[in-house]
């Protein structure tokens, strides 16, 4: 491990980190925001939840370097452009996260849901107040295999031009250096462990009656 | 739609079909290397998960290694063991284990767990052995979800052997590499479209494998089944029609 590399290429592998986090996260929040309502379509009327499990199945099968390569195609945009990446990823996460919404969705006991409507409550403020704070602990746990699979996708991005942590990979495969990509390494493991931990602090503090039980 | 015809262009360009740069010649790599992988791997993972699951020591192990494995960069994994150890199919064959062993051990390990401790109990009861207890009870009830993570590490596995092509090796991401060095997108594009209906391909194989190995008594396509499906009840590893969901939610509450 060569430390004087990583402190003369500081600037370098700040600015890769920091378009690694926005191009890993900013799918997950848009695929969170998409995978919402089609989750509680196909949990509303569940004759829509099969085509939506065998569509959102079929995306999630196809290899992440294939999708890079195909949405140029689709989207119009150039080969480089970062945007590909985000869209992949967002298609990626909205594939996973519909089916963890469903489920969490469906996981809601009958009975709260009956108790719910008999207490007065609408449709729309019993999703909200009722059904997907019950569903939290589901749709988390989904938000954290996105999220780390997507900070691990993007550096398949550098091979086709899009930077990202991936760059420091690249760099030391065509220098045959190893230092470079020990780091890129442990910065891409780093950068999931931390955001993994925050959607569990994000999952505490949504759900405050999980811990109420063991203090009283 | 220039981009359409560039690739059926190249998909219908008889020399891309032969010679050993061909088409059939780059599928058959790809699944060599995702075959020799995921067998590598389950001789490694399915004994661990089934030991780990059965006597329940070591879970630690099982339900982390799935989420830790997610968290390395393929990329990263594939130049480092090739710049550590040179070019060839050893280290990325070492790669993809490294890869595909965590989902299925994870898979193996939460599909032993989810197996009712009543019926063990019985099967205890009735005076069968440990390893009769894991391979007539056990293994048989946890298959959908031993399935499902072995879905996944083919998938795993077949998405890293395409970037494999990266570090001089073979299979279908040779067009989408080879591809983007002379900038031709058509033999991009073709590459992404075949690996992209491998993957489908192989995945709705397995689909249909599970289904031929799976007792429907445990998938629940028998003609009578309690499903206990209106009220919302707990509902056990058997009795869901969709086993992918299953895996889906399994797996990710071991992971939490």
């Amino acid at each position: 491990m060569n430390w004087s590399w990583i402190s003369d290429n500081r600037s370098m592998i700040e600015a890769a980190l920091r378009q690694h986090v926005w191009l890993a996260l900013v799918p997950v929040v848009a695929g969170l925001v998409l995978a919402l309502p089609l989750g509680y379509l196909a949990s509303r009327w569940p004759k829509t939840a099969p085509p939506l499990l065998v569509v959102s199945g079929i995306l999630y099968t196809v290899p992440s370097l294939a999708l890079f390569v195909v949405l140029p195609g689709i989207l119009g945009t150039q080969i480089l452009d970062p945007v590909n990446v985000a869209v992949a990823l967002t298609v990626y996460t909205v594939a996973l996260l519909a089916r963890t919404v469903l489920d969490g969705l469906s996981s809601v006991p009958l009975e709260v849901r009956q108790a719910a409507t008999a207490m007065g409550f609408s449709r729309l403020r019993r999703l909200v107040q009722v059904e997907l704070p019950i569903a939290v602990p589901v749709i988390a746990s989904g938000l954290r295999v996105a999220a780390v699979a997507n900070i691990s996708l993007v550096s398949v991005g550098a091979l086709i031009g899009v930077g990202g942590l991936g760059q420091l990979f690249i760099t030391g495969f065509q220098l045959q250096f190893l230092t470079p990509i020990w780091v890129g390494i442990i910065l891409t493991v780093l950068l999931a462990l931390v955001v993994d931990a925050l959607i569990v602090l994000g999952q505490r503090l949504l759900t405050p009656w999980s811990r109420a039980g063991r203090a009283g | 739609m220039n981009i359409l015809r560039g690739l059926i262009d190249f998909l219908s360009t008889a020399s891309h079909w032969s010679g050993s740069d061909g088409i059939p010649v780059r599928i058959l790599q790809h699944l060599q290397y995702t075959a020799l992988g995921l067998l590598i791997a389950s001789v490694i993972a399915i004994p661990v998960g089934l030991f780990i699951g059965h006597t329940g020591r070591g879970s630690f192990v099982a339900v982390n290694a799935a989420s830790a494995a997610r968290a390395l960069p393929t990329v990263g994994l594939l130049t480092l063991v090739v710049t550590l150890t040179g070019f060839g199919i050893a280290p990325v064959l070492v790669a993809l284990v490294v890869l595909a062993v965590p989902p299925i051990l994870a898979g193996t390990y939460s599909g032993i767990r989810a197996v009712d401790p009543a019926v063990v109990d019985a099967a205890r009861g009735i005076g069968m052995r440990e390893g009769a207890i894991l391979g007539r009870v056990e293994i048989p009830l946890a298959l959908p979800l031993i399935f499902g993570g072995f879905r996944s590490a083919t998938l795993q596995v077949i998405s890293t052997a395409t970037v494999a092509a990266y570090v001089a090796l073979g299979g279908l991401g040779r067009f989408v590499i080879d591809g983007l060095a002379v900038r031709d997108y058509s033999q991009m594009l073709a590459g992404a479209v075949l690996v992209a209906v491998l993957a489908i391909v192989v995945d709705g194989l397995l689909v249909l494998v599970q289904r031929a190995v799976v007792s429907p008594g445990v998938s629940g396509r028998t003609a009578t089944r309690s499903r206990i499906h209106r009220t919302g009840a707990p509902r056990g590893a058997g009795d869901m029609p969709d086993e992918d969901r299953e895996t889906a939610v399994a797996s990710l509450r071991e992971a939490s």
